[in-house]
């Protein structure tokens, strides 16, 4: 060994021994991210744990904390998700298609472009003051099922855009070739080949879009929901004809975030009891939403081979 | 495209109104924010003040933390561990953010009063620290989907000179990838400034004209949630403060945008 080489050597071990250093820190702040999520799990399954049982879901909220329930929030929570749902899927995809299938390049195309994207960057806050000017006092819905339904569809509707956007793109133009060779329209060539193809795409992105729409808490503050709702609003089926009734569009409401809130800002430990057994009801319901698209997403690509 | 139109209409007519009654001048210079006061002030630097030291802390957190697990995970995680941390961040995304400030008040602001026994209840602090581990997995993921689009070549490049992994990842791939981690830093500095629950429950809703993270005080978005939970009369001078509030954060994020896509613009490399 020529003496030149020792000093080198020492530079080598230097270098190798930052570099795992660094491999070190690396997997510690991920594990910091790790802990954190099960420290705020267990701490709320911890505090809540003796407020979960069945009478907490069949139970409106109350002054004593002991015989609150989520009843109305999770209802009413349901029922926002239900407008979000029919009004954010049917726009979302059809804007979607538009955009990838039929859309020409020019600049108003660009510009639709680049007002998503920008769209996806607002806060949900200012979601909230649009739908508070416009659905509540423009269009007069009030505080309604209806305002809170047509916020959230607004907030996601760039969600739903991107992942149908990415699903059709996905789609081979053979596909595409092969339908028009056979004499199909473009409009058979979307509805026979591109939605099927691309529904397990567009269902990942829907379900991603509800789970984020149903851990809004802002937007539905803004537009002015009431925290107390001890009733539920009214049944949309009826005995008599026409056994349907939209009249639960315009009622007030809570939901599941909104509870959780007005009871964290108690100062009193039994509410914040029960805050914590309804943040992890939540956590539970988003995180299985968000667990069935991750795992749709996986089975996707492990499938489809083109 | 409809939604960007009725943001900005809603926006700029009822803030229309607002600056009628208040000019410009005293809404930017003004350091006292009492909109529901007799004696009202309208001080928007007071708020400011609020939203950026609780932003500040959040990005010091999340971006250091956001960038390194991103370079980890890119650069030096198994593959196995690298395609079962990407899900479980995603998860840590999606966690609704009512959810953050009860942790932040319950959880984090004990545990911080621990070690600094002076801590008031609602302070920044606490806040900041918990936006700055939600914001983490938007960061990272941005980050990291960039950092793994350089191409092979150009690390195989850099090992072929004798670099180790690291020299590599600091001096090769991260130049490389910087319009996508300025725009992964920029999405997180939009995240915080818009963050609402949060610091609404964990840091206070008394204004507070301070950059001192120890301190409660009221942001932007705290503010528009407190006139939200009272009944003011649609129309009055304090409904429309929300508006003009709203538009200020509106301007806020837009500004982070152009200067997102402007960078991205500017650095962009290409292959």
């Amino acid at each position: 060994m020529k003496p030149i080489e020792a000093p080198l050597r020492r530079e080598i071990q230097r270098r190798k021994r930052t570099q795992t250093l660094f491999a070190a820190l690396g997997l510690v702040a991920l594990m910091l991210g790790v802990l954190t999520f099960a420290a705020l799990f267990a701490e709320m399954a911890w505090n809540g744990f003796a407020r979960l049982d069945w009478s907490f879901f069949t139970h409106f909220p109350s002054r004593r904390a002991a015989q609150a329930g989520i009843l109305s929030a999770w209802v009413g929570s349901t029922l926002v998700m239900l407008v979000t749902a029919i009004v954010a899927v049917p726009l979302g995809v059809a804007a979607g298609v538009y955009l990838e299938e039929y859309a020409g390049k020019n600049w108003l195309t660009d510009l639709i472009e680049i007002n998503i994207t920008n769209l996806a960057g607002v806060p949900s806050i200012v979601y909230g003051l649009l739908a508070l000017g416009l659905f509540v006092y423009q269009f007069g819905f009030g505080q309604s099922i209806l305002s809170a339904g047509l916020t959230l569809a607004l907030l996601i509707l760039p969600v739903v855009i991107v992942a149908t956007r990415e699903a059709v793109r996905a789609i081979p133009q053979s596909i595409r070739e092969g339908s028009y060779a056979l004499g199909a329209t473009q409009w058979q060539t979307v509805r026979y080949h591109i939605l099927p193809y691309s529904s397990p795409g567009i269902l990942t992105g829907v379900i991603i879009g509800l789970a984020r729409a149903i851990g809004e808490t802002a937007p539905i503050i803004t537009i002015g929901a009431l925290t107390f709702i001890a009733f539920l609003p009214p049944s949309p089926l009826k005995a008599e004809p026409p056994y349907l009734s939209f009249e639960w569009l315009f009622s007030p409401f809570t939901v599941m975030p909104i509870q959780m809130f007005n009871w964290t800002s108690r100062p009193e430990a039994a509410f914040q009891a029960n805050a914590a057994a309804a943040g992890f009801v939540l956590v539970l319901m988003t995180l299985a939403m968000n667990g069935v698209a991750i795992w749709l997403r996986y089975r996707l690509r492990s499938r489809i081979k083109w | 495209m409809f939604t960007t139109v009725g943001i900005v209409y809603i926006l700029v007519k009822e803030s229309v109104v607002f600056f009628q009654h208040v000019p410009l001048a005293l809404f930017l210079g003004d350091r006292q924010w009492t909109p529901l006061f007799d004696d009202a002030h309208f001080g928007i630097v007071v708020l400011l003040s609020g939203t950026l030291t609780s932003s500040a802390v959040a990005l010091a957190i999340a971006i250091p933390l956001g960038t390194i697990i991103a370079i980890y995970l890119s650069e030096f995680a198994p593959f196995r561990l690298r395609e079962s941390a990407k899900p479980f961040l995603e998860l840590l995304g999606g966690v609704p953010t009512i959810v953050y400030g009860y942790f932040a008040l319950l959880f984090v602001t004990p545990l911080l009063q621990k070690i600094y026994p002076g801590l008031p209840g609602f302070n920044l602090l606490s806040a900041g620290i918990v936006m700055g581990i939600m914001i983490i997995p938007y960061v990272s993921s941005i980050s990291e989907d960039a950092m793994r689009a350089v191409p092979m070549a150009l690390r195989e490049g850099s090992y072929a000179m004798g670099a180790t992994k690291l020299q590599t990842a600091l001096r090769v791939v991260v130049p490389a990838a910087f319009s996508g981690l300025a725009s992964a830093y920029i999405l997180g500095i939009s995240r915080a400034v818009g963050e609402t629950m949060i610091v609404a429950v964990a840091a206070g809703m008394q204004p507070n004209l301070t950059f001192n993270p120890l301190e409660p005080a009221a942001t932007i978005t705290t503010y528009i949630v407190q006139v939200a939970l009272g009944d003011l009369p649609h129309g009055s001078v304090g409904y429309q403060t929300i508006f003009a509030a709203g538009l200020t954060l509106m301007l806020f994020t837009l500004a982070c945008n152009i200067a997102g896509h402007l960078l991205r613009k500017r650095f962009r490399e290409a292959y």
